[in-house]
């Protein structure tokens, strides 16, 4: 039973970093329609950030995890700028395909000698390890630290989501871009502040992924990208609350599947779940059934 | 108007294009001056060796050292074999299948060698292995263990050669050593499902554990990009093994390494010439044991000669990497001079019956292009990599 609890929990960890991009994933869907698959690339390019800012910039785990969060901020603004306002009113189809080209780019760009070079890198974690045993269960306190940070992270975008002027802004835009900008909104604004906050939770998702797994590699946001993709699908995307849930899931799915069952095997059955699941429910497990508007 | 467009888009295409065909030519005609234009005199007599390598990507150190050996050797026979000179080309295949048959392709069709030394892992070399078999052109892989490298479905592959010990024989010697002399009665043993080399290592590994007595407690798979390996490894901390085996490459190693121990295993760590890095994390793998080619350390003239010359060249103690590239270069430059020849065909057949004297011990070759010497197991101790004993196959 123990073992069990102790199961869980790392497939907690493994869900809360997920839960981060899976976010970025679901707040851009909701609010242009666009899977941006540049996301888990941002992710990558924030875990190089808090790496280099705690090991070459001599800066403590807290402000490191602010700068590459910043930065994210900033590149993601700058994608949405370059690669998909121009395509907005374009067919869906072209600014998927900017979003492949930008995800490309970025890794095969940081792969360069002058940028991040294209080989594994391992990171001296700026805090000590420890684990503690509590009831028979090990614990350590990266996941403490995942978890806490993660949860603090949840509750600071629900509150901005739905109790600040810029939330409204956001969840009016997902609505209806016209009637929005009939309202007074400013949509370009609203998407640029969209794409900031999901980037900047990408990135945190990247420093925190540097402190549980300690290495690093210009194409180490394809695996983690996908699966957080697949989670907010799996929740339904578009809705930030599946997309938490989704990741939970899939976090959890991978964990015990490898713990009970065969860890040969668990990638295949965290996929075949999410085919399930939308074989029942086309739009996710929160997802709002209905005619889709287009 | 719009025509025009697309032919100032064609246009640009194509003087890129031209770069990129011009940059390539010029890699082509590498450190020997290119031959006199076509006078009636006899061609001079070049044998061209082409050099495949992990140069970026995850398991880089193994390519930078493969390098350093296989040049070391080239300038210490004066890139001369018998009355031939050495022309040589380098490609890297970033230790991915799809590239290495890509680059093995261009060496053999585009720059036409008689032979190429490489690559290192097994997952790059098996294809290799048919482009230049299929080629007739020899190949000396100085680091690929797993059996396949040489022999597919029973069938052996002519051209090709290897310096190292196969994986059947580390994965032995790795069960025999925690048997004998680490005690161990129960072992978990952790691998790669998608890489021949860990596959191969794990499955001889846990064949001759259980046949020597001892209990295969979890014998459990990963894909190459997991990075979590906590839910297998709570699972192993609860079976308490005596020994854990991990035979991947240095990064996967290390990053195992730090969650078994946050987990709570105590357990040693055993494992292959995969571990032999500078980049291995060593404060982790402290106290492991990994079977491995030769170490430095060892007192036999030829190893302390050798460790002093790559000292001078290159300011740092050989690995074994660099070291199995500096022999296999050296058997086949041996194998040119003794047939003295550029046919692959008699190069192959010189390599056959070859009997050598190299760094890593006395080599002869079986019928299937392995070499038959003796493996070394070290220990990572204080830091850095201990010689321990040394097993006769």
């Amino acid at each position: 039973m123990e073992n069990f609890f102790e199961q869980v929990l790392n497939g907690l960890q493994l869900g809360f970093v997920y839960a981060l991009i899976a976010l970025g994933y679901t707040m851009v869907y909701g609010i242009i329609k666009l899977i941006n698959f540049a996301h888990g690339d941002v992710f990558m390019v924030g875990a190089f950030l808090g790496f280099f800012g705690f090991t070459n910039w001599g800066l403590t785990i807290i402000p490191a995890a602010l700068l590459a969060m910043v930065i994210c901020a900033m590149l993601g603004v700058t994608i949405e700028r370059i690669a998909y306002r121009p395509l907005r009113y374009a067919p869906r189809i072209a600014a998927l395909i900017s979003a492949l080209g930008v995800s490309l780019f970025l890794e095969y760009f940081s792969s360069l000698k002058f940028v991040f070079g294209p080989n594994y890198r391992v990171v001296q974690a700026p805090i000590r390890e420890v684990s503690w045993e509590i009831l028979g269960i090990s614990m350590t306190n990266v996941q403490v630290v995942i978890m806490v940070v993660v949860i603090s992270l949840l509750i600071a975008l629900q509150y901005l989501v739905y109790r600040t002027k810029i939330g409204m802004a956001m969840r009016t835009v997902s609505f209806d871009h016209d009637a929005a900008r009939l309202m007074g909104v400013n949509v370009d604004t609203t998407i640029s502040i969209t794409f900031a906050i999901g980037s900047a939770l990408a990135a945190a998702g990247g420093v925190l992924f540097t402190l549980a797994y300690p290495q690093i590699f210009p194409f180490m946001g394809i695996m983690p990208g996908l699966k957080a993709f697949t989670a907010a699908v799996l929740g339904g995307i578009g809705i930030m609350p599946g997309a938490v849930l989704g990741a939970m899931i899939m976090g959890q799915v991978e964990i015990l599947t490898a713990a009970f069952l065969s860890s040969q095997l668990k990638d295949a059955i965290a996929f075949a779940i999410l085919i399930l699941v939308l074989l029942v429910r086309p739009t996710g497990i929160l997802g709002k059934t209905g005619p889709e508007k287009v | 108007m719009r025509f025009s467009k697309y032919a100032v888009v064609l246009l640009v295409l194509m003087l890129g294009l031209a770069l990129v065909v011009a940059g390539c030519g010029k890699q082509e005609a590498p450190k020997t001056e290119a031959p006199k234009t076509e006078a009636p005199a006899p061609a001079k007599k070049v044998v061209k060796i082409g050099f495949i390598g992990p140069l970026t990507g995850d398991v880089k150190t193994f390519g930078e050292s493969t390098k350093n050996g296989f040049l070391l050797a080239l300038e210490q026979a004066g890139f001369k074999a018998g009355d031939y000179e050495i022309e040589y080309v380098i490609a890297d295949d970033r230790n991915d299948p799809t590239e290495a048959v890509n680059v093995a392709t261009k060496l053999v069709s585009q720059d036409k060698v008689q032979a190429i030394i490489g690559s290192v892992t097994s997952k790059a070399t098996i294809p290799i292995s048919e482009v230049t078999n299929k080629a007739g052109v020899v190949q000396i892989t100085s680091t690929a263990t797993n059996p396949r490298v040489t022999v597919d479905d029973g069938k052996r592959k002519e051209f090709v050669f290897r310096a190292c010990f196969i994986d059947p024989f580390q994965g032995l010697v790795g069960a025999r050593f925690a048997l004998n002399d680490l005690k161990a009665k129960t072992a978990a043993i952790l691998y790669d499902q998608g890489n021949d080399y860990t596959k191969g290592l794990a499955e001889v590994f846990k064949t001759n554990f259980e046949a020597g007595g001892g209990k295969v407690v979890a014998y459990e798979a990963y894909s190459k990009d997991d990075v979590d390996f906590s839910a297998t490894l709570t699972k192993i901390a609860r079976l308490n093994p005596d020994v854990l085996y991990l035979p991947d490459y240095y990064q996967k190693v290390s990053l195992i390494g730090k969650q078994a121990r946050a987990k709570g295993i105590k357990a040693p760590f055993l494992g292959g010439d995969g571990w032999d890095s500078d980049e291995l994390d060593f404060a982790t793998m402290e106290g492991g044991y990994f079977t491995n080619h030769y170490s430095p350390e060892d007192t036999r003239p030829i190893v302390v000669q050798w460790v002093k010359d790559y000292q001078a060249k290159y300011g740092a103690v050989p690995d074994a990497l660099a070291t199995l590239s500096y022999d296999a270069t050296k058997i086949l430059l041996a194998a040119i001079a003794k047939a003295n020849s550029n046919d692959p065909v008699a190069i192959r057949d010189a390599v056959k019956s070859i009997s050598a004297s190299v760094v890593s011990g006395d080599i002869t070759f079986d019928e299937n292009g392995n070499p038959i010497k003796s493996a070394a197991i070290l220990q990572i101790k204080d830091g850095k990599q201990k010689f321990i004993t040394s097993v006769n196959p």
